[in-house]
């Protein structure tokens, strides 16, 4: 990702205060994440003043203003999941990549996170890598699943 | 203009269209506390401390005064038994974030509020926003502004736009009921734009050691 394709995306709506959240949903998506200098610009352009854009950027959780990784990995830890052995699921995923849930790695590959409940917990515990769901997840199957994002 | 008659706590009131229950009840001295309220700002409805309840159609309903407008044959009732339960609530849940500022403490003595009811959670700031609308809407400078959401949300200084614009202005600052806004200011200032402030002690250092 390059400045660029934020440039791009931003000058597509320029001018078009209303379409604020779609410009930060866009570059989150395609960047991962949205660096200050995005945000300044997308103030800028659109027409929004930056601690508008700040307060909006802040608000939701979807919007990262740190790097993440180009792989996103949720664990879930919800109750299901939990019973079914999570815990061991998300110790071997964290020392696999050495980060801990909420963190990212050194060369922006993989980000981390745990999540309450991802949504399928007849298929527990499961995983979610880029928005795929992996079920029935052990320590060992988790690793197989992550040397394929390698 | 038309004229809408309603009644504030049994004394007949003259409004004009488009004014709130508040402004109708202050322009008959009637008071109402307000913490977030601000005459030159919009209406914000952020504390609720305004909290009164009216009558219409023989049905009784709470709604924040500074935000409802005035109808024909509205009852205003501004001190009940229930609204003022529901202030002294308020303010105590307020008074955990800034127990020392003296605009709750007075609120408090009147509603009979108990400072230490919640435990202390002093994060000084009660989020009225007074700093951040009075920024964008009187200024229109957009120096401070929100951040965050729920439990911790918080006002926040944009320091590019801060170094330029604040140090002349500081308009906000006896608007804040807490005084947190101040505190905020200087550690954004300390921060990211320290030359400001210490050049301007180093003069007063040399003027007073000259003198």
């Amino acid at each position: 990702m390059d400045n660029d394709t934020i440039d791009q995306i931003i000058d597509r709506h320029e001018g078009r205060a209303g379409s604020l959240i779609h410009v930060l949903m866009e570059i989150q998506s395609k960047n991962h994440w949205i660096p200050r200098e995005a945000l300044a610009k997308v103030s800028q352009k659109l027409g929004v003043p930056f601690t508008r854009v700040m307060q909006i950027a802040t608000f939701y959780k979807t919007f990262s203003l740190t790097p993440q990784g180009h792989h996103e990995v949720h664990v879930c830890t919800g109750t299901s999941c939990h019973i079914r052995g999570s815990q061991r699921v998300l110790d071997k995923i964290q020392s696999l990549l050495g980060i801990r849930a909420g963190e990212t790695d050194s060369n922006s590959k993989f980000s981390l996170a745990k999540g309450n409940c991802l949504g399928c917990c007849t298929l527990g515990p499961e995983i979610v890598v880029d928005g795929r769901h992996y079920a029935r997840m052990t320590p060992e199957k988790a690793e197989e699943v992550l040397k394929k994002y390698n | 203009m038309s004229e809408i008659l309603l009644q504030i706590d049994g004394k007949a009131v003259k409004a004009k269209q488009g004014m709130t229950v508040l402004d109708a009840a202050r322009s008959a001295d009637i008071a109402i506390p307000t913490l977030c309220h601000h005459e030159q700002l919009e209406p914000y409805g952020g504390c609720r401390l305004c909290t009164v309840e009216i009558e219409t159609r023989g049905r009784k309903r709470l709604v924040a005064g500074c935000l409802y407008p005035v109808e024909p044959d509205l009852i205003v009732r501004t001190r009940t038994e229930k609204i003022d339960s529901i202030r002294k609530m308020i303010l105590e849940l307020l008074l955990a974030h800034a127990p020392d500022s003296p605009q709750l403490q007075d609120l408090a003595r009147e509603y009979r509020a108990d400072r230490d009811r919640f435990e202390k959670e002093a994060s000084f700031c009660v989020l009225c926003g007074l700093c951040i609308r009075y920024c964008a809407e009187i200024k229109k400078k957009y120096a401070v502004g929100f951040i965050n959401n729920g439990a911790r949300r918080e006002i926040n200084f944009i320091p590019e736009i801060a170094a330029g614009e604040c140090w002349n202005c500081k308009e906000c600052f006896p608007l804040c009921p807490t005084s947190y806004l101040q505190a905020a200011y200087h550690l954004t200032e300390a921060l990211a734009f320290p030359s400001l402030s210490s050049r301007s002690a180093s003069k007063r250092l040399v003027t007073t050691t000259t003198l």
